[in-house]
């Protein structure tokens, strides 16, 4: 799972995705999930860090996250397998 | 090492186009404290959902409504609309206030008694009062609204067999240029029915008429109705006195002040919009004062208004049991507070607040209740933010009519607390429990076996 090449994220959370000119904002937790996912690790990984950094536990983080990277999925801002694959 | 406060993750589409000109808040400050007690030490004590009443909030609420009538008008008597709200405690609360009670059926009259109101200051609405409510009521001398013909004949022939003058006044609708009309309770003023019941009565002088009535209807959004139902009820009494030499001591404008809810459809927040007690009042004694009754003659004023003295003071407790999305990737959470619970929710929209703190990152979220009922929305569309399971949120302006429509439906209904003077929480309502409804039931003793 990767985040596409070109969308730009900035440290305040702001992103931008070049091919259709639509942008988002995303909270603190949101953008450090990204850039997670950019450093390409895994969902074991990233569950790993986020519950060792927030008052949280495994069952409602990983809910939470997968709905998170559905989201991603909805708005066209991770590659498709066939993509990562090529 | 102490850990970070978890939010979860959210991406949030940015739009483009117009914003809204009225700048509508997309978060609200958390309510974590109800008059000083905490929302999270209420739920941990009486459960989730739970009701919570301001005593304050009534008190300095009827206080406020007194003052807008009595600094305009010489002679004002509020009375509490039973139906609002029935629980024993709110309506002592009211009592201690000064109201009088109003009352629309048996149930609600024994209620009132069983307080230890006086008989004489219960007005008794609504079209049906059965014949031992009728006896009761007159034999306590409480004023009896008479609401159709058929009453007026029950009353006048109790009156004979009891030997007594029972005290009445008739309840009289009218067009006050609102829509809809109602014009289902009492008598016509414009075709005439008043008119017929007043002749009926003085001519039979087996009852005192003592007062005109009117209630023109709910949540209404113009105080100027009032005024056009003052002038009527007040040119009907003056010509009243001029045809029978009588005159009646009160004039009764009935209720329907709005709360600050906001109705559904509405562009902008109730809060900001509704009338005040100070719009009602200036209309309508304004009506009065300007009408042809001499200086020292003004009748009575009696108030039945409910909704807009309890509204405020009520606020339901909830907790998320779950956040999901829908097909189309909306928001939706959901919480343990259904529409059983919260019958007003199928006119307001309420305002809900989360009870902890937050950021100000937020979701377009559609708020479900946990009734197995695709009927059961709290809010089709707000924006909150991101709450977690278990986390606690409060809706506002819940005091009128859920704690007197709420249903008993696939859930049982909860706690209700009231906070006093002194911040302290009392029960004042226990939680339904399966053995209070099964003690209600009896099984048939060919249906008592089958097969385990």
């Amino acid at each position: 799972m990767k985040l596409r090449k070109n969308v730009a994220v900035s440290e305040a959370g702001l992103l931008f995705n070049p091919v259709n000119g639509e942008s988002y904002s995303l909270n603190p937790i949101g953008v450090e999930i990204l850039n997670l996912i950019r450093e390409d690790k895994s969902p074991e990984q990233i569950i790993k860090v986020i519950l060792e950094k927030y008052s949280t536990d495994k069952a409602t983080f990983e809910k939470d996250y997968f709905d998170f990277i559905g989201i991603l999925e909805h708005h066209n801002l991770l590659e498709s397998h066939e993509e990562t694959n090529a | 090492m102490s850990k970070t406060r978890y939010e979860r993750p959210v991406i949030k589409k940015l739009e483009t186009g117009m914003p809204n000109k009225f700048g509508t808040k997309t978060e609200y400050e958390p309510l974590t404290h109800i008059d000083g007690v905490a929302v999270n030490d209420l739920i941990g004590k009486y459960g989730s959902p739970l009701f919570v009443i301001s005593e304050k909030t009534i008190r300095s609420t009827i206080k406020k409504a007194k003052k807008a009538f009595e600094t305009r008008y010489p002679k004002v008597q509020f009375a509490w609309s039973y139906k609002t709200n029935y629980l024993n405690a709110v309506c002592s609360i009211f009592h201690q206030e000064g109201s009088w009670a109003e009352v629309v059926s048996g149930f609600e009259y024994d209620k009132a008694i069983n307080l230890g109101v006086d008989g004489r200051k219960i007005i008794f609405n609504g079209p049906d009062k059965s014949e031992q409510d009728l006896t009761k009521a007159i034999t306590n001398d409480s004023l009896i609204h008479i609401d159709h013909l058929d009453e007026l004949y029950s009353i006048t022939e109790l009156a004979e067999k009891l030997n007594k003058r029972p005290r009445v006044a008739i309840r009289v609708n009218m067009d006050t240029g609102v829509y809809p009309m109602w014009d289902r309770f009492g008598f016509n003023y414009e075709n005439g029915q008043a008119w017929d019941a007043i002749n009926k009565i003085m001519h039979s002088e087996k009852m005192e008429l003592v007062g005109l009535h009117c209630h023109i209807g709910t949540f209404m959004l113009s105080p100027f109705a009032y005024g056009i139902a003052a002038a009527k009820l007040a040119d009907l009494a003056l010509a009243l006195e001029q045809k029978f030499k009588h005159e009646i001591k009160y004039i009764d404008l009935g209720g329907g002040f709005a709360s600050k809810n906001t109705l559904k459809g509405s562009f902008l927040p109730g809060n900001d919009t509704n009338p005040t007690f100070d719009d009602f009042a200036e209309v309508i004694s304004t009506a009065l004062i300007n009408s042809n009754f001499k200086k020292d003659k003004l009748p009575l004023l009696i108030l039945e208004t409910g909704r807009a003295l309890v509204d405020e003071a009520g606020f339901l407790l909830g907790s998320v049991i779950s956040n999901k999305r829908s097909s189309t990737g909306r928001r939706n959470t959901i919480l343990d507070v259904g529409v059983n619970i919260l019958f007003t929710s199928f006119w307001y929209d309420h305002k809900i607040t989360p009870a902890q703190s937050f950021t100000h990152y937020s979701e377009d979220t559609c708020l479900y209740g946990p009734l197995c009922m695709n009927i059961d929305v709290i809010r089709e569309s707000t924006t909150l933010p991101l709450l977690n399971k278990g986390e606690h949120v409060v809706i506002h302006n819940v005091g009128a009519y859920n704690m007197t429509q709420w249903m008993q439906f696939i859930t049982l209904r909860p706690n209700v607390v009231l906070i006093d003077m002194d911040e302290k929480p009392h029960l004042i309502r226990s939680k339904e429990s399966l053995e209070n409804m099964n003690s209600m039931e009896k099984v048939p003793n060919h249906l008592e076996r089958f097969d385990k």
